[in-house]
């Protein structure tokens, strides 16, 4: 079960307020996966098209530290989905909980598995605008769906998980 | 965690059974805080229960199996700044909550809200009591504007005006004045767009969320209609991001109104730069000088309310009303820029501008407070000076949060934060900078301490009687939970 569908279940209030997102990337096409407006937050319902659990995705994932951890996850989970259910040790991935809210699960990606996991939605951009050691090949893992074609990839994760809104000397007001 | 019960539960055994009879039950009555082995555990002491605080509990638990951690806050509720100033409309940010409970339920972690540190307990007192103190109480103040008028009715801190709808117990009688037609906000970073958000977004996006009901029935007879963001500089030093931008774009039912001439130059010095900016900038641009689609013109010409940013300008003084009871307008000194990018700076030409408003708020900066006179305080940059999360000259105590770094950032900035406290904290315990060896009483050296003074600690159980109470309130009303909005409230909630 998605770490997401297991939060859900431990949690039914936060059905209301928050949603799993998912980007029709499992063809590695580029769609928009159904959603609805509500005022201003866009949210995803949690569809079904991404869980499909028959074959399972071998990622590799190199750590902080130089560390390579091979894991794999099923198809239509997304690779934040693969760091919380393996319990990946890496501390504080994936802090809003897949709901484009931050950038704590930026994750590098190999140029050939990026460039065919095609389109990034405005507000994936957006948040992946305040990642620190932001690259040409960078996603948030919350974004990324497994699929056959990612068998095998190898992600990284950066440096430091550090947002870009941060202190700076003229004490610019923020919010969370 | 339960793994951990069960190693100290057997060890415990094994001791009971070693000794006899009448020692054991000497041991059975002395067990908890006495038995050998909790007693050589590092205990740590954090002060303030919000992102900062629990990051860095979260960090220390995990990284050493021995150190156990209490978490002191001020109000009987835990979460800071994600439940009082995160907007009622974001509540995805919230999520961090769910960890956050995950660390407070920890066998490891104690929650004591209720509890004022510098007023109910000495942090004097907590150094004797724990191996380390962690400060993280943020930022309660705020900057002041420091001009004349500043004062007069009608004129509020942003930090106020959030807290006021967010269900902040010292600001639930704020009662803004919202009968004007015209808001200005000081300041453009993400607090300032949220308080223009919540000031227009439409009744049925609101009644929505966990904004308080005191809040949503003054803002449904709210008459403000226009809301200007003002900042000294120009376009591209404004201080809020993308996300919030976009947010302000697209809010139904409103337009946006700018001033063509403030982004004079803007189209060729975006080119040059870093992608966020050259994003943020782009956006801006487009909402100000492009030709609007067919679509968007129709939302425009049909919207019944106005937002924009206004550059280049500074409050020089709030003007009031002709019987001087409250704010009526707000003069602003026309700047310039010297330099360019994030280092440009404002200077005066010496003109001025009077805006017409009835509501000015201040959204230019929280600030930190200093809570015990024995502790450094740097008043100048408003924080506690320390050097990686070490304050300065006071062995044993540690900082994390805003209060290390300043009143700047997010949660996710605040997390990274945490974790270097953590580490320097952990670094001092390996190296004997930090001398864990003898035993300290950590909570049962402080728990007597606020019983002599009549003050009674909030657990983290009695929270969850408060969270189950909103949440059900909530429920009757069609949003995820209704909050309490008084302490005495939240006690009463808690302790039955």
């Amino acid at each position: 079960m998605s770490a997401a569908r297991r939060l859900l279940r431990f949690n039914p209030r936060l059905l209301q307020s928050r949603t799993n997102k998912r980007t029709a990337a499992v063809t590695g096409a580029a769609a928009t996966p159904p959603h609805t407006s509500v005022g201003n937050a866009v949210l995803f319902s949690g569809s079904a098209q991404c869980r499909r659990p028959e074959g399972r995705v071998t990622v590799h994932f190199i750590n902080r530290d130089g560390q390579k951890i091979t894991t794999s996850g099923a198809e239509g989970d997304s690779l934040l989905d693969v760091v919380v259910d393996q319990k990946l040790d890496i501390p504080g991935y994936g802090a809003c909980e897949g709901t484009l809210a931050c950038s704590t699960c930026h994750l590098i990606l190999e140029q050939e598995v990026y460039d065919q996991l095609g389109h990034i939605i405005d507000e994936e951009q957006d948040m992946l605008d305040l990642a620190y050691g932001l690259t040409e090949t960078s996603r948030l893992g919350c974004q990324v769906c497994l699929s056959r074609s990612l068998e095998g990839a190898t992600v990284r994760v950066p440096a430091g998980l550090f947002d870009m809104r941060r202190a700076d000397s003229s004490g610019s007001s923020s919010s969370a | 965690m339960n793994a951990h019960k069960i190693v100290c539960k057997s060890h415990l055994l094994k001791l009971l059974w070693t000794s006899g009879r009448s020692d054991r039950i000497k041991r059975l009555h002395g067990v908890c805080g006495r038995a050998p082995f909790s007693s050589c555990s590092p205990k740590v002491c954090i002060v303030g229960a919000g992102p900062a605080g629990f990051y860095t509990a979260q960090h220390l638990i995990k990284s050493r199996q021995d150190v156990e951690v209490d978490i002191y806050e001020r109000l009987p509720v835990p979460f800071g700044l994600v439940r009082f100033g995160v907007a009622p409309d974001h509540p995805e940010v919230k999520n961090v909550i769910n960890t956050f409970t995950q660390t407070a339920q920890h066998s490891r972690c104690s929650f004591y809200g209720n509890v004022n540190v510098g007023t109910d307990v000495s942090v004097k007192e907590l150094q004797q009591a724990y191996h380390a103190v962690v400060l993280s109480y943020g930022a309660e103040g705020n900057r002041r504007m420091g001009v004349p008028g500043e004062d007069l009715a009608g004129v509020h801190a942003a930090k106020d005006f959030v807290g006021w709808y967010n269900g902040l117990p010292d600001n639930r009688k704020l009662h803004p004045d919202l009968s004007c037609e015209t808001a200005v906000i000081l300041g453009q970073g993400n607090v300032a767009l949220d308080v223009a958000r919540i000031l227009l977004s439409p009744m049925d996006m609101l009644k929505k969320t966990d904004i308080t009901q005191p809040a949503l029935d003054l803002l449904a007879e709210s008459r403000i209609r226009r809301v200007l963001i003002v900042g000294r500089r120009g376009p591209m030093q404004i201080a809020c991001t993308i996300k919030e931008v976009r947010e302000m774009v697209n809010l139904p039912d409103t337009r946006p109104e700018m001033v063509a001439a403030d982004f004079k130059g803007i189209a060729e010095a975006v080119k040059e730069v870093p992608r966020p900016r050259k994003r943020l900038t782009e956006l801006l641009l487009k909402t100000a000088l492009d030709v609007p689609t067919e679509k968007e013109q129709e939302k425009r010409s049909k919207a019944s309310r106005v937002w924009g940013f206004r550059f280049f300008r500074s409050p020089v003084e709030v003007l009031p009303a002709p019987d001087l009871s409250r704010a009526a307008a707000i003069r602003l000194a026309v700047n310039r820029l010297e330099g360019s990018g994030e280092g440009a700076s404002a200077v005066p030409t010496g003109e001025v501008e009077d805006v017409p408003c009835g509501l000015v708020i201040s959204s230019i900066g929280y600030k930190s407070l200093p809570i015990d006179p024995l502790l450094p305080f740097d008043s100048r940059k408003a924080i506690v000076p320390n050097t990686m999360g070490r304050v300065q000259k006071t062995a044993g105590v540690y900082c994390s949060g805003w209060l290390k770094t300043g009143p700047t950032g997010v949660i996710g900035t605040t997390m990274n934060n945490s974790f270097d406290t953590a580490r320097a904290l952990l670094e001092d315990m390996d190296s004997g900078a930090l001398d864990v060896s003898s035993a300290k009483p950590g909570s049962q050296g402080v728990t007597p301490l606020l019983e002599k003074r009549g003050v009674k600690p909030v657990e983290f159980s009695d929270w969850e009687k408060i969270d189950n109470e909103e949440i059900k309130r909530g429920v009757a009303m069609g949003k995820p939970r209704e909050k309490l909005l008084s302490v005495d409230e939240m006690l009463h909630v808690a302790r039955t």
